[in-house]
């Protein structure tokens, strides 16, 4: 693991006065914050407030109009092989005609030449499979799968290539109360060797389980989870919020979806 | 029928139109399939009407220059790619109102060929086969330059099967994986511009756009697998090519025409099939797991 050291503790993400803009409109401005390694960090804002711009960003999809971010000690498209990432399952074409250990392997691949998958391609995706829990769909097609094994596999895909730090975007859409439990725990798992950053909807999902919070509005602000408040979140997503879950809050803390 | 196959026996000029067909079955299931999977066929389509431009600029060069050599064909292939590349780096380039501009493209390239033709002194013309197809009018000595151009889409797709897979599947995360995906689209619709080239003499310009997806699209409704998708896809093609071939020789019938219902008419009753309220037993049903 590469990166600066501070306290003892790896620096995994780094951005310096970071600011995006898109036809003249700025998404995203002055966004400054670290991320230490081993962090489980919920990533929570208003729709169109920057969330997947950010994570755009951390993936050098999206090249900043002003600043610096650092991933993993490099720039972001160096760190990209480092980095496992799982988009949202819906903007994926489900009619693809493809199983899923095909789809799983296809995080195997890096860069432009020409190579096709090994035994051990083959060997390191039954093992994410098997991670996820999936290794008895290996030949189902991914398009007969439901919305959260679907999400599985596209976890296993990011799994595959052993990343240093896991990129979730909205992993907790569509998932029932037992599914996002089985989530939890593989996620817990996970981030016993990797850093984790999760965008979700679901404030409940994050405030229960993430250690630290990254509020996305425009700018990024950072919090402790336990300093996730109702006053936090009205600021974020304005008086119109809605506390619609109070399943997990027993110490008190505030959780549920907003419906801004 | 049999009048069918006996004119197969016995004249070249039928099975030079069998080996075209196969020839052209070939890439097109396999481009065909990356076509229906990626949603290009408006690109394609582009791709193909340019094609005109092509022809019409070397027939005009063969009657007036005395550019002997430069066959219709060549002008084909050459218009083809070029059009693949101009069309290719637009969408790279301008994310929004692609279709737009492949409309203009589309059109201004046949535009340019029918100018050509207008200009060819005493040129009769085999406009009509250019468009709608030709398939009886194949030379065998087209049938070498309709094979190297297969043996380069079929080899071309072999080698970067898995890249062109991850592409299709998910462009983004694929450029996550620090694949070169603008460049596999681009190579994509080159490929493309090859296949059309192949499929100009079987249906012509115009209707060959169903050719190139509908057989893709059939065998996408029941193919597990991309490449299950691309070999079925031939297959279809090859049955469609030749039993509209041989469907319409005793009548006289356009074959280009008559490949087109065929495989119109079969993927209608496909997708009436296939459709709930009306599936057919003998098709896999969409599982849906928990």
């Amino acid at each position: 693991m590469s990166g600066k050291r501070t306290e003892g503790r790896t620096t995994i993400i780094e951005m310096k006065g970071v600011a995006f803009s898109y036809d003249g409109h700025d998404v995203l401005s002055n966004v400054n914050f670290t991320l230490s390694d081993r962090e489980f960090a919920g990533m929570v804002g208003p729709n169109g407030g920057g969330k997947t711009t950010l994570l755009k960003l951390m993936l050098g999809l999206l090249a900043p109009t002003a600043g610096t971010i650092t991933m993993l000690g490099s720039s972001p498209v160096d760190a990209r092989p480092r980095i496992g990432y799982m988009p949202q399952h819906a903007q994926i074409d489900p009619s693809f005609p493809a199983p899923v250990l095909d789809i799983v392997m296809t995080g195997r691949l890096s860069g432009g030449r020409v190579r096709r998958y090994s035994s051990e391609d083959r060997e390191r995706a039954e093992i994410a499979l098997s991670e996820v829990g999936l290794s008895d769909r290996r030949a189902s097609m991914f398009s007969s799968l439901s919305g959260g094994l679907r999400q599985r596999t596209l976890i296993a895909r990011a799994l595959v290539s052993d990343p240093e730090l896991l990129l979730l975007d909205e992993p907790t859409a569509n998932l029932d109360v037992r599914m996002e439990t089985q989530l939890h725990e593989l996620l817990r798992k996970l981030n016993e060797r990797m850093a984790i950053v999760l965008v979700s909807h679901d404030v409940g999902f994050v405030s229960e389980y993430a250690t630290r919070v990254i509020c996305v509005k425009e700018t990024v602000v950072l919090h402790p989870t336990s300093e996730l408040s109702g006053d936090t979140l009205r600021e974020m997503y304005g008086e119109k919020i809605r506390i619609v879950r109070h399943d997990h809050d027993e110490d008190g803390r505030v959780t549920g979806d907003y419906r801004g | 029928m049999g009048e069918f196959m006996r004119a197969v026996a016995e004249h070249t000029f039928m099975r030079n139109a069998l080996l075209s067909g196969l020839l052209a079955s070939a890439a097109c299931g396999v481009v065909g399939t990356l076509v229906v999977v990626r949603r290009i066929a408006f690109i394609a389509g582009g791709i193909a009407h340019c094609v005109l431009g092509g022809i019409g600029a070397a027939i005009y060069m063969q009657t007036v220059h005395g550019w002997k050599w430069l066959d219709p064909l060549y002008g084909a292939l050459l218009s083809a790619l070029l059009a693949a590349v101009v069309i290719g780096m637009i969408s790279v380039k301008a994310k929004e109102r692609t279709d737009t501009v492949i409309g203009a493209v589309w059109a201004i390239g046949m535009a340019t060929g029918i100018l050509f033709l207008a200009r060819t002194p005493g040129y009769g013309g085999d406009l009509v086969g250019y468009l709608f197809g030709n398939i009886l009018m194949v030379r065998t000595s087209d049938l070498w330059l309709l094979g190297i151009l297969d043996l380069v889409v079929l080899v071309s797709v072999l080698v970067y099967y898995d890249q062109l897979m991850a592409v299709a599947f998910d462009e983004e995360y694929a450029r996550t994986r620090g694949i070169p995906v603008d460049l596999f689209f681009i190579g994509l619709l080159l490929l493309t511009a090859v296949t059309i080239v192949l499929l100009v003499t079987a249906v012509g310009i115009v209707m060959m756009i169903a050719l190139l997806t509908i057989p893709a699209a059939i065998a996408g409704r029941f193919a597990t697998k991309l490449s299950h998708m691309m070999i079925w896809g031939a297959i279809l093609t090859v049955v469609f090519t030749t039993t509209g071939l041989a469907l319409s020789y005793s009548p006289g019938l356009p074959a280009g025409a008559t490949v087109i219902i065929l495989s119109g008419v079969a993927y209608l009753l496909v997708v009436l099939a296939t459709t709930p309220g009306g599936r057919l037993r003998f098709l896999p049903a969409q599982r849906h797991d928990s």
